[in-house]
């Protein structure tokens, strides 16, 4: 690796490393907000007697819609990360979800994020640090019900 | 809605029925509040000007948001997203016509589910596809 790499033996060192699991309650009005900011009228993120008619406890969550939980109430500090990035920019490079099981108005989802990678590169805007991690959701009886990953650009 | 789309109503360069959207200033706001990314270059326009950017841009998990609504609309409620991924590879902005689209790529059956993959992609009013990916759905089958 170059000598001027950014990626320190800090960096190294949290990759892998899991978070300590976030836990948080699916709720009805903050998942009909979500879908109203988006522009999404479909009645199984807003009418509860619809979702039901539709076999679910509840209404349901659009997809994507655990990516909120990037940036928990309680902190305020947006991810959480095992290590300093020299830079203090941040853009979104992508995302990736796999889905595996509805997820209810109702549901308790616990997430356990790690750092699967870092990546540096030189780009338009500079020297660049990809982020990349990696996020398990499980629901209240242990059942995975999404996967996503992200990719955060440092520079 | 849209009538329930089959397994057997797809081929290979079948479309995704596009979604447009038109974001305003106002819609980022609402979705900082509904997201919780409070992030300063999507509503500060010196903020982001002050980080190399054109002026405000449009959130990526908004566009990915967005995604998620042209693939549930397309599969109905009898159909599922297996999974999607995109990448924010050019940036969009407020004020611009952003239209979700998507094609199908291949068709198959795996187990008892009939799937097909589809490249998505959001493209701006010049037909720049700024955020290009791809996406596994199941489908109901007739069968």
């Amino acid at each position: 690796m170059a000598e001027d790499s950014i990626i320190t033996d800090e960096m190294k060192a949290a990759i892998g490393v899991e978070s300590e699991p976030s836990v948080y309650e699916i709720e009805k009005e903050p998942i009909r907000r979500w879908a109203e900011a988006i522009g999404d009228f479909n009645p199984l993120y807003r009418d509860e007697e619809y979702a039901k008619s539709k076999g679910y406890r509840s209404i349901i969550a659009p997809p994507g819609f655990l990516g909120n939980y990037a940036f928990p109430v309680k902190a305020g500090a947006g991810p959480r990360r095992g290590f300093s990035s020299p830079f203090t920019r941040m853009l979104n490079g992508g995302n990736e979800y796999d889905f595996f099981k509805p997820v209810q108005a109702g549901d308790t989802i616990t997430a356990v994020s790690r750092l699967a990678e870092l990546r540096e590169r030189e780009g338009r805007l500079g020297k660049m640090l990809f982020i990349i991690n990696e996020t398990v959701y499980k629901n209240q009886d242990g059942e995975i019900v999404a996967k996503a990953r992200g990719t955060g650009i440092s520079y | 809605m849209a009538d329930q789309i089959y397994w057997e109503d797809v081929d290979v360069g079948t479309d995704v029925t596009p979604l447009e959207k038109n974001p305003t200033p106002q819609q980022l706001v609402r979705w900082a509040g509904a997201s919780g990314d409070f992030y300063q270059i999507h509503y500060d326009k010196d903020f982001a000007l002050g980080n190399q950017l054109p002026g405000i841009i449009v959130h990526g998990a908004l566009k990915s948001a967005w995604i998620g609504q042209l693939l549930s609309d397309w599969v109905g409620e009898k159909g599922m997203i297996k999974t999607y991924g995109i990448s924010y590879r050019g940036m969009d902005v407020p004020g611009d016509t952003l239209t979700c689209k998507g094609t199908v790529t291949k068709k198959y059956t795996e187990g008892d589910e009939h799937l097909v993959d589809c490249e998505i992609w959001l493209e701006n009013s010049k037909g720049e596809k700024t955020t290009p990916g791809t996406a596994t759905v199941a489908l109901p089958s007739k069968g």
